[in-house]
């Protein structure tokens, strides 16, 4: 059988998908390459093609940051947290990281027929609350009921504007090579939170997801230094977000594993379904491209705060491999994080 | 985390190194078995800790990777049925058939469930009596005691609405081919951790003696491939073939005997094809003929069901260890995770999606940090 050479076997290429996947969604290659194909040929315009979470623009004498977000989450009620503040800490927190005060947000609801009165409430109020904490007001709103099955429940979409003060540009265009890299706290906890209690994959344990509102964070970062470029690592993780700027600013990163902070059960979570915590999602983290010289009161000033105080330097930008982001290993090695094509798998073995 | 940090240790890594660098004294070719150990060797970079001497090539060991096309052809056929729930281990989803992958026929309508385990299936049967459930039960010797477990438990519990499709595969004969080929450039083994501990190491001793090459049953941690490593090393330089056991805190000679006797009552090893590699007699498990009630190849009718493996891509050679995904013209051009060519493209843990995901830039890199 193996003494002839090999008729070697190779399975048809698949490039072309005709239908939507999963994948599309994922925030990885697949959801860059529909934006790019399609959204932003058809859209074009100077604002859209930065590619930002949020598109920052003049009206009047005021600069005005604006963002959408939809939230799609099974089960709609998990360890930490909920839909509704995901749905409002989400949109304040794209604001957020142009630097922006957030001031209101627009709430869409599509409600699957036979949804639970009494969830939609505890819903209800927990985004009225997350907008109390946020210092934002929830001003304008739409409600639509589908069909048993034409929906999962419940999805929100919202819209926020914000205020960028004066003075104030955050953008991965600002990122310069000897830039400091600072992560705001432990990565994964709330991809692992919603990991937890979905079908078919329960186990027990105490993993929170750690949805906030990430604002006061960035306005004690800005009082205490030179912040070049902030960003949620919301889907796709950490590594994602690196990626994105590595790309967009054209530096490279260079990241240390031992510096990555991973909560013991979170990783353990990881550990066992075979997922890397670098590309989970987090909903109340962020990474900050900061000054050199101002580093160091930066992560002062961030553990200071509620939502910073596990802050810690976890790399620099640098001036080599432009474009790539690359992780010192913890055993000496070095290895490239790359975009995931699409979302994550549970590996086999 | 304990019991894995331990085995992480940079400092305890740079020991091992070091000490594969004072023994070592000429170029040897070592291959690792499994797709898991693949995948540690590139995430944590350690081929490249390792000194030039030491080459380390890529083994048949990924079970997503050398599932067969047919098989898989097979399997979608089921999936597409709209009276099947078609369960599966997640990287199987993204695996290419003749006509797109389980995640196609998700989004075409078709009922498609990532399980954890497959017992897990069970309870899908219970709870949607009015459906087929069709576990795809694949893998080596690690997998192969719970999906035998579950195709038990249905029986012991009258579940007549589950069903498997069973395309398991095994090391030993793997290894014996690849040390029969007229190319054969391995010289030591990284033996399978995690097949060892249910299987055992005995069919390994065998093969040592008749081929008279080294292997060590190697973990999955960084520290214990580097261990490893180190192991057939010495070997190799002190002109010894042995069976060495790397992995004492999971694996005992005689394997996990109950595991074993689960396979054994459900399962009989048979002929079986492998993605890449063609036919290997003896090489996998099937049902029973007492458990084809539960063989969803004939409760669905797909036997007749066959695919042609196109010769485009080198997958086959780089899964023997004859070609590193590097070798390869396709890759990261025509070939690469979004439009994988080949199966080791394919699962998280195939050598050229491993290589493609950690270490594709490396040569790149190096040449631009020794620019500025």
């Amino acid at each position: 059988m193996m003494k002839k050479d090999f008729v070697l076997s190779c399975p048809v290429p698949i490039i072309d998908r005709k239908n939507i996947v999963l994948g599309h969604g994922s925030g990885g290659k697949l959801s860059a390459q529909l934006v790019r194909d399609l959204f932003l040929p058809a859209f074009d315009n100077e604002y859209l093609r930065k590619l930002d979470d949020q598109a920052v623009f003049q009206a009047g004498s005021a600069r005005l940051a604006f963002s959408t977000d939809s939230f799609v989450v099974t089960p709609l009620f998990f360890p930490g947290g909920n839909i509704g503040e995901l749905a409002v800490n989400g949109t304040v927190n794209d604001l957020a990281m142009s630097g922006a005060r957030p001031l209101f947000l627009s709430a869409a609801f599509i409600m699957e027929e036979g949804l639970a009165m009494e969830e939609l409430s505890r819903i209800v109020e927990s985004m009225s609350l997350a907008a109390q904490v946020a210092g934002v007001s929830i001003v304008t709103g739409d409600t639509k009921v589908v069909n048993k099955g034409s929906a999962d429940k419940l999805f929100i979409t919202t819209s926020g504007i914000g205020l960028v003060p004066e003075g104030v540009s955050l953008s991965a265009s600002q990122v310069r090579p000897g830039d400091h890299i600072i992560l705001s706290g432990s990565i994964a906890d709330h991809g692992m939170a919603v990991m937890s209690v979905r079908e078919g994959m329960e186990f027990e344990g105490a993993i929170l997801s750690d949805t906030a509102s990430l604002y006061p964070l960035v306005e004690a970062m800005l009082a205490a230094g030179q912040v070049h470029a902030l960003r949620d690592p919301t889907r796709g993780g950490l590594a994602t977000s690196l990626c994105e700027i590595a790309s967009s600013a054209s530096v490279g990163i260079e990241i240390d594993a031992s510096a990555v902070l991973v909560r013991e059960d979170v990783k353990g979570a990881c550990e066992i379904l075979g997922l890397d915590p670098l590309f989970v999602a987090n909903e109340g983290k962020l990474v900050a491209f900061v000054a050199p010289e101002d580093s160091a009161a930066i992560v002062k000033a961030m553990r200071r705060t509620d939502h910073g105080a596990e802050a810690r330097l976890i790399g620099k930008a640098v001036a080599k491999h432009r474009g790539m982001v690359l992780l010192n290993t913890e055993v000496g090695g070095t290895r490239v994080l790359d975009l995931p094509f699409t979302e994550q798998l549970p590996r086999i073995c | 985390m304990k019991y894995l940090d331990e085995y992480r240790d940079g400092r305890v890594a740079k020991k091992i190194v070091d000490e594969v660098k004072r023994s070592i004294t000429r170029p040897w070719v070592l291959m690792e078995v499994c797709g898991g150990q693949t995948h540690s060797i590139v995430k944590y970079g350690l081929d490249k800790l390792l000194p030039e001497e030491v080459e380390l090539v890529h083994g048949p060991g990924c079970p997503v990777c050398v599932t067969s096309l047919e098989m898989i052809d097979r399997a979608h056929a089921i999936a597409r049925r709209s009276d099947v729930i078609f369960c599966s281990f997640g990287d199987m989803l993204r695996v290419p058939g003749s006509n797109g992958d389980l995640f196609k026929i998700k989004s075409e309508g078709g009922n498609i469930r990532v399980v954890y385990s497959p017992l897990d299936c069970l309870k899908i049967a219970r709870a949607n009596p009015e459906k087929q459930i069709v576990f795809f039960a694949i893998g080596f010797e690690t997998t192969a005691p719970a999906n035998a477990m579950s195709v038990w438990q249905a029986r012991e519990q009258a579940i007549d609405n589950f069903s498997v499709l069973v395309s398991h595969v095994l090391v030993p004969p793997a290894v014996t081919g690849i040390l029969n080929s007229p190319n054969n450039r391995v010289q030591a083994f990284l033996g399978p951790g995690h097949v060892c501990a249910i299987a055992g190491w005995a069919e390994y001793e065998l093969i040592v003696d008749r081929y008279q090459v080294p292997i060590v049953i190697t973990g999955f941690e960084p520290i214990d491939i580097l261990q490893g490593v180190l192991l057939c090393v010495r070997q190799l330089e002190q002109g010894r073939a042995e069976l060495e056991n790397g992995y004492s805190r999971c694996v005992q000679r005689e394997g996990n005997p109950s595991a074993q006797s689960m396979i054994e009552r459900v399962f009989e090893v048979v002929d079986r094809a492998w993605r890449g590699l063609g036919v290997i007699p003896q090489s996998g498990f099937g049902l029973r003929a007492e458990f084809q009630k539960y063989n969803a190849e004939r409760i669905f009718d797909v036997g007749h069901i066959h695919a042609v493996e196109p010769a485009v891509c080198m997958s086959g050679q780089i899964l023997q260890g004859l070609k590193k995904p590097l070798d390869c013209p396709a890759f990261g051009r025509q070939c690469s995770p979004e439009n994988p060519l080949g199966a080791t493209m394919v699962s998280a843990e195939g050598a050229c999606a491993a290589y493609y995901n950690y270490g594709r830039h490396l040569a790149n890199v190096e040449a631009l940090v020794e620019k500025s």
